[in-house]
């Protein structure tokens, strides 16, 4: 909330926030403006997910997973992935439970999991590499060290694959060591993977809910917006067995009852549209991430000359860069808060330009080892990036 | 991997997986009844919602929001409410109150007030706290003051017999002063006001208002005011608003609706109205539950809203022909249930009327020791056998209550024409066959 009022000023290049300025695709535009005129559309509809919706999302799934997945019993749509968080964690998690954060991680899983009363456990990424090359494959867990996260307080791990805010897509071996640790401790899983679709050349998203024993004890969240590029629709889901989903319903059917019904069939239409095509390159679920890499790419390019060192992401659209390289000394501004707060503030003031800094999204005792570290959102117009090429090409001059 | 299950793990196996702070709040009359309605009516007065479109400026709002070349209404908004729907709630808003209202700090946007609801009851109920609610009550009041940890504290509208050869109104329904100032104790957090009241219609006058705002600011309480129904008032009564009188803004919030305002419940667009040390946690709230609401309806929303502050008290102000229309349809639909012999309790404002059936009785025999309410059954029985759906006004009580009322039923009145009269003709053919042989 923060960071969003500093960069609403329009004459500051925004790669803050994770919003998109590019069009969401025209297909998905044109099927909002078509339910506007039918009627019936404008009323309530089923409370855990408008019946055409949660078919819609039952076959993609089936599909991506391989397994039945029943439209009513193992779906819930909420109000954007955010409220299938809330959903879960209100469900699932009470005072006494233990619930194991990865850091870096969305800033919403601390206070969400403080708020139902249980305690975070954090346990870092760590940076391994010897080369030159930053990739965000490099950003690996101990397994050593995450096994004993876990004990018997430990009710959930929270998984977010494709990464944010460093861009990670686990392996399926990193993905089985975590399995192993769920199914020993019978720990649920709560796999927020909302990037699902965004993966760069190289990389395959593996569902951990599709790993020997893991679908009974894993919740899989995803989100129009990440897929279409429309966050502010605020429509996701949460996907899994009947024994959990239902637990998630009940929470739904006492906090806001039933999601918005227009943008619910708008959605309906535009995945059958994909569904019907994932077999064809052009599905949408694949072209975004080829158009999104070039704009990865791109934007490394520029971080890179302007003496920046950015950690390449292997999915999702945000790259977090290293800014210690440049030595801009900010030991004069206010001793409390970490340096990439310093760096970030200063950076809008005097560069025009906007990022986050990685240490919002860290517990209390890892921010020292992010805050060299700031991250910024590449799924912009090519114009934005113009600017922020034009931006960045000054600042290597000026510090040259 | 080892066999042998360590004692804690063994005990963790056998916990329920779900957290305690959903039990007794599993159960939803609206899941039931919803898909029995799906299932069998072919006239649905049940569930609340309009089968007539929203008027067509506000459809006309919603496609230019989307044909416009900003395609950034695609995009996530401000998360406490679209600047330009919150910049004209507190403009509106601030006019009816006579206050002066900050669209940042007054007003915050929820996803349908059912969500502002949640919010109130999980910012200001902690365990420990009592709320009091007023039965016959909107459902989910209940559920969302245990969820907190809180306890609902109960106290009845009673019906008070009708003047001789009048129908009963929903004026009739009253709160025994004495009764309600016993449930006030120094553990009260909150009462939870709705009115216009949904089931029976109810708009409290001003001498109930004021009676509540006293033990409000006696005992210390909040108010959360459920105003949804706010411009469905009839017979020329007036709709007044708790937070105007004196000693009450400071502890009210108000909540309305743009689904019960604008006849699109299907939009899911709400706001919480108040002063800023009440709505900063409610902001904190939202902000960790849903964040943001959908831009493109809270744009449109707002240029609703525009048309209607330009025309206030215009006889083309929707706030002015929604109620006159509706309250036709009122008058007809209170015809066609006292023509056959179920008592309606006219309601003063709503789209929902509550109807007493005992002399359809005969028809659903009575089950002794039966766990279900009898309004419940008769509900059900009706829907399955006369594709009539309704709702039993058991749905709205408390289950200590539940059969205190048990032979009222409750209906919908926002329809069309020939939902109505189609509901006269099931209603018609109904009394026929009861009373030929």
């Amino acid at each position: 909330v923060e960071f969003t009022k500093v960069a609403a000023d329009p004459s500051i290049v925004n790669l803050g926030q994770g919003l998109p300025d590019i069009s969401p695709p025209s297909y998905v535009k044109e099927e909002l403006a078509k339910v506007a005129a039918v009627d019936r559309l404008n009323q309530y509809t089923r409370g855990f997910g408008h019946p055409s919706l949660v078919k819609a999302l039952s076959q993609v799934y089936e599909r991506v997973c391989g397994r039945k997945i029943d439209p009513l019993t193992d779906i819930l749509v909420t109000v954007g992935a955010y409220g299938s968080l809330f959903s879960t964690i209100q469900a699932l998690i009470e005072e006494g439970d233990e619930v194991i954060i990865i850091e870096p991680f969305y800033d919403c899983y601390e206070p969400m999991v403080k708020m139902a009363g249980a305690k975070p456990v954090f346990i870092p990424l760590r940076y391994k590499n010897d080369g030159n090359s930053a990739s965000s494959a490099d950003w690996v867990l101990d397994p050593a060290e995450l096994a004993n996260k876990f004990n018997s307080k430990t009710k959930a791990i929270i998984l977010n694959t494709p990464h944010n805010p460093i861009g990670k897509v686990f392996t399926r071996e990193e993905l089985q060591v975590i399995a192993d640790l769920c199914i020993k401790h019978d720990t649920l899983c709560i796999s927020d993977e909302v990037y699902e679709w965004l993966v760069y050349k190289g990389n395959k998203h593996i569902k951990i809910a599709t790993l020997p024993g893991m679908w009974e004890r894993t919740i899989t969240i995803g989100s129009a917006g990440k897929t279409y590029s429309v966050t502010g629709w605020k429509l996701g889901w949460s996907i899994g067995p009947q024994n959990l989903i239902k637990h998630l319903q009940v929470v739904h059917q006492n906090t806001l009852y039933t999601c918005p019904t227009p943008l619910q069939e708008a959605l309906a239409q535009a995945l059958w549209i994909d569904y019907k095509r994932m077999d064809d390159p052009d599905c949408y679920f694949y072209s975004l991430s080829r158009e999104l890499e070039s704009k990865r790419d791109r934007m490394a390019q520029l971080l890179q000359e302007a003496g920046l060192k950015p950690v390449v992401p292997d999915g999702g659209y945000f790259m977090i860069v290293d800014v210690s390289t440049l030595n801009v000394d900010l030991s004069d501004v206010d001793e409390e808060q970490p340096y990439d707060y310093k760096f970030v503030k200063w950076m809008i003031t005097s560069k025009k330009l906007s990022a986050i800094p990685l240490s919002a999204f860290c517990g209390p005792e890892t921010k020292r080892q992010f805050e060299k570290y700031i991250r910024f959102c590449f799924i912009k117009e090519d114009s934005t990036l113009d600017a922020a090429e034009v931006i960045l090409k000054k600042w290597n001059k000026q510090t040259a | 991997q080892t066999h042998i299950l360590s004692l804690s793990l063994q005990a963790k196996m056998s916990r329920p997986v779900q957290a305690r702070r959903l039990e007794g709040i599993e159960k939803n009359i609206w899941v039931e009844f919803v898909k029995l309605a799906a299932t069998y009516s072919t006239v649905n007065l049940g569930q609340g919602f309009p089968d007539f479109p929203p008027p067509d400026f506000l459809k006309e709002a919603f496609t230019r929001a989307l044909s416009g070349e900003n395609h950034m209404l695609h995009q996530y908004t401000r998360g406490f409410g679209h600047p330009p729907l919150v910049k004209i709630l507190a403009q509106f808003f601030g006019k009816l109150l006579g206050r002066d209202l900050d669209p940042m700090t007054n007003v915050m946007v929820t996803v349908g007030a059912y969500q502002a609801l949640f919010c109130c009851f999980q910012a200001f109920v902690d365990e420990g706290d009592e709320v009091i609610i007023i039965e016959p009550f909107f459902d989910c009041y209940e559920p969302m003051v245990k969820m907190a940890g809180g306890t609902p504290v109960f106290v009845p509208l009673r019906p008070k017999a009708p003047k001789d050869g009048k129908l009963m109104s929903s004026a009739d329904w009253q709160l025994d002063p004495a009764e309600l100032a016993s449930k006030f104790s120094e553990r009260t957090k909150a009462i939870v006001l709705n009115s216009p009241n949904n089931p029976l219609g109810k708009v409290f006058s001003r001498g109930e208002l004021e009676l509540i705002a006293d033990l409000c600011v006696k005992h210390d309480v909040l108010c959360i005011s459920d105003e949804v129904y706010e411009w469905l008032v009839y017979d020329g009564k007036e709709h007044i608003r708790i937070a105007s009188l004196r000693g009450m803004w400071e502890r009210t919030v108000i909540i309305g609706s743009a689904g019960k305002t604008f006849s699109a419940t299907g939009w899911k667009v709400g706001w919480t109205v108040g002063p800023n040390r009440l709505l900063q946690h409610l902001r904190t709230t939202h902000q960790n539950s849903v964040y943001h609401c959908a831009t493109v309806a809270q744009e449109a929303v707002a240029q609703g809203f525009q048309r209607e502050l330009e025309l206030f008290g215009k006889p083309e102000s929707y706030f002015i022909q929604l109620p006159k229309m509706l309250q036709q349809k009122r008058d007809w639909l209170v015809q066609s249930l006292d023509a056959v012999g179920m008592k309606p309790i006219v309601p003063e404002g709503t789209y929902f009327l509550v109807a007493d059936i005992s002399e359809f009785k005969s028809d659903v025999p009575d089950v002794p020791d039966s766990d279900e309410p009898y309004d419940s059954r008769f509900a059900k029985w009706m829907v399955k056998n006369k594709g009539l759906a309704a709702i039993p006004l058991s749905a709205f009580y408390c289950e200590s209550h539940k059969n205190n009322y048990n032979h009222f039923i409750r209906f919908c009145f926002a329809k069309e024409e020939a939902t109505l009269k189609a509901a006269n003709d099931i209603l018609q053919k109904w009394k026929r066959e009861k009373t030929s042989p």
